[in-house]
């Protein structure tokens, strides 16, 4: 059973050819305003094809993804604070760093079930939050405000919008592809072997602890890169970025989208993301209505955009 | 020394409040296999609640029944309209659709209260000192560890001695079997949600005249409370009860204590930025102490 990439798809040709067109479109409307929300969308896209590698084909709900985009941005914003303005030096750091947390949480979660495991992963998140708004050298609650992106000299100038823009759709397309060789190779089977039926797993023979915890791993050093790109992005580190409210909105793009399909959290992310702001526009108090939709959307709506695309497609 | 003692009592006093909630949580956790993000929000109403209900009647005692009848009924309504759907689905259904229900009430505050927060003054009664063996300990928080106290009482009469105790805790070591013996589930179901927030809504009101009453109150607490139950073991009133406790002396007591402990290993400049970081991991530090040496908790539930 082969997942498919299935770049064909129609419905994914146009999103993706959409999103390579549209520094164009800002170019000739001048319209800055939806290149940096779809600068976003794609940093935070990045992010949820992470998680849904271990929260749709591992299984583990982890509530607290959004600490390693924390983490990430953290060790960006710390480095340029502190005179390391080379992203040759701050983006290793952010991913070492951020895999480094997810070793050891993903050591003590991993070896809880179910909700223990989505209390024990929404705690230690929210323990980086407070060590985060505890660092009054960095800000404190305030936040770090960063002075210049991180430099990759003469080979690329992060600075420039629409570079910068680039540079995450490609690191999104490549995580896709990633996930994508990842889940069909033989680790990939083992970890979706271990959602379905994790004893049976280790009945015939793999030791699915190590499985999930590299699994685990991989998903919070890349979510860390979205973090880095998140921070180079806002030019601005606060612990309000990895609040447990932005953990539960990476879940909402996973799930949005479908879980378990590889172009899915990207749909999820265009789709949440672009709600708030429609919604937004509409009133201030845009949650009331975002709330109790997620609510029916869960109970109604089961499979996400890519559980309905896949309706239309076979009738 | 007496400042120690006095940051205990303060502890103990956080502790029960955190078990007010946590019990809620866990029962909820263990009968109804509900997920409840939303369980901060029924305390954060709690307290909005209490803070209305008191200008309103003008009196502490009758505002403060008032809302906890109010937490009551909102939990019997929210439990009937928003979650008996989500029972019997997995986890992560719970969490999205209790997460949505945050995001609700969060703004529903917003768009009643306003975005400014609230205050619910000390009543006056209760505004003076207690002399307990030489320490003047503020009467009011003193009257929250009582009431906690026996409340706590109260739900371990309940649970192990009465007949719709029985019940619960049939519910909660088998729920299929239970209700094939003729027990009316959905009752029971409806019944357990209704006590969870009412314990949730009188941790709220008791604790709004000692802290600003604001939107997103309920969020903190209530990862305090997920750790509480982790350490406790999921299921376990006894359990967390006990954690509770623990982790309310611990938190207390780092905060209080741990800067000038630092001070003395540290120069102070270093113990300055590590303190207040350090105090806030504690007890998450204590959470992955007990997970790293027991999984399921200090007090397993059996048959789980």
């Amino acid at each position: 059973m082969r997942a498919a990439l299935d770049v064909r798809a129609p419905f994914v040709v146009i999103v993706v050819a959409g999103l390579a067109l549209l520094p164009v479109y800002t170019a000739a409307s001048g319209d800055q305003f939806v290149l940096t929300l779809f600068t976003r969308i794609v940093i935070l896209a990045i992010a949820a094809t992470s998680l849904n590698l271990i929260l749709g084909y591992g299984g583990m709900v982890s509530f607290g993804h959004a600490a390693y985009l924390g983490i990430g941005g953290y060790a960006v914003g710390i480095l340029a604070a502190e005179g390391v303005g080379s992203g040759f030096v701050q983006w290793p750091v952010a991913l070492a760093v951020s895999g480094l947390f997810a070793l050891v949480v993903g050591a003590l979660s991993l070896r809880t079930r179910g909700v223990y495991f989505i209390m024990i992963t929404l705690a230690f998140a929210q323990m980086v939050y407070y060590v985060a708004a505890g660092l009054d050298r960095y800000g404190g609650d305030d936040g770090l405000t960063i002075y210049s992106r991180s430099r990759f000299a003469g080979l690329i100038n992060l600075s420039d919008h629409t570079q910068f823009y680039y540079l995450c759709l490609a690191l999104l397309l490549a995580s896709i592809a990633f996930t994508w060789r990842l889940i069909n190779s033989r680790f990939g089977m083992v970890i979706c072997g271990s959602r379905s039926n994790d004893r049976r797993m280790q009945a015939i023979g793999f030791p699915t602890f190590r499985y999930r915890l590299a699994a685990f791993v991989i998903a919070g050093t890349w979510c860390g890169l979205a973090g880095a790109l998140l921070a180079n992005h806002t030019e601005f580190v606060s612990p309000a970025m990895m609040y447990w409210t932005r953990s539960g909105d990476l879940i909402v793009m996973v799930v949005f989208g479908g879980m378990g399909s590889l172009f899915g959290p990207l749909f999820g992310a265009i789709s949440l993301l672009v709600l708030e702001e429609g919604l937004s526009r509409v009133t201030e108090y845009w949650q009331i209505i975002l709330g109790p939709m997620l609510l029916l959307i869960v109970l109604f709506a089961r499979g996400g955009i890519d559980g309905l695309i896949g309706r239309l497609r076979h009738g | 020394m007496l400042l120690l003692v006095e940051q205990c009592l303060n502890g103990l006093q956080f502790g029960l409040l955190l078990f007010l909630l946590a019990a809620g949580l866990t029962l909820v956790f263990g009968i109804m296999d509900l997920v409840n993000l939303a369980h901060g929000s029924l305390y954060m109403m709690g307290a909005y609640f209490a803070a209305t209900f008191v200008a309103w009647t003008g009196n502490f005692f009758a505002g403060a029944f008032l809302a906890l009848a109010a937490t009551l009924l909102l939990g019997i309504v929210l439990e009937m309209l928003a979650l008996r759907p989500l029972y019997g689905r997995d986890h992560l259904d719970h969490v999205l659709g209790t997460f949505g229900l945050i995001l609700f009430f969060n703004e529903l505050v917003r768009l009643v209260w306003g975005p400014a927060g609230l205050s619910l003054p000390v009543p006056s009664a209760l505004n003076t000192a207690v002399d307990i063996f030489g320490i003047y300990y503020p009467a009011y928080r003193l009257l929250i560890i009582l009431v906690s106290l026996l409340v706590a009482l109260f739900l371990y009469v309940v649970v192990m001695r009465t007949r719709l105790g029985m019940l619960i805790r049939a519910g909660a070591s088998n729920r299929e079997m239970a209700g094939a013996l003729g027990v009316d589930i959905k009752l029971l179901f409806t019944l357990v949600f209704a006590l969870g927030a009412a314990l949730a809504g009188l941790a709220g009101l008791m604790h709004a005249p000692i802290l600003t009453v604001q939107i997103g109150m309920g969020e903190n607490i209530l990862i305090l409370a997920f750790v509480v139950i982790v350490i406790g073991g999921i299921g376990s009133i006894r359990g967390a009860f006990v954690a509770a406790v623990f982790v309310g002396v611990v938190d207390t007591l780092g905060r209080a204590f741990l800067p000038d402990l630092l001070r003395l290993a540290l120069s102070s400049t270093a113990a300055s930025t590590l303190a207040p970081a350090l105090s806030s991991m504690l007890i998450y530090l204590l959470m992955a102490i007990v997970l790293a040496l027991r999984p399921q908790g200090l007090f397993p539930v059996a048959g789980r």
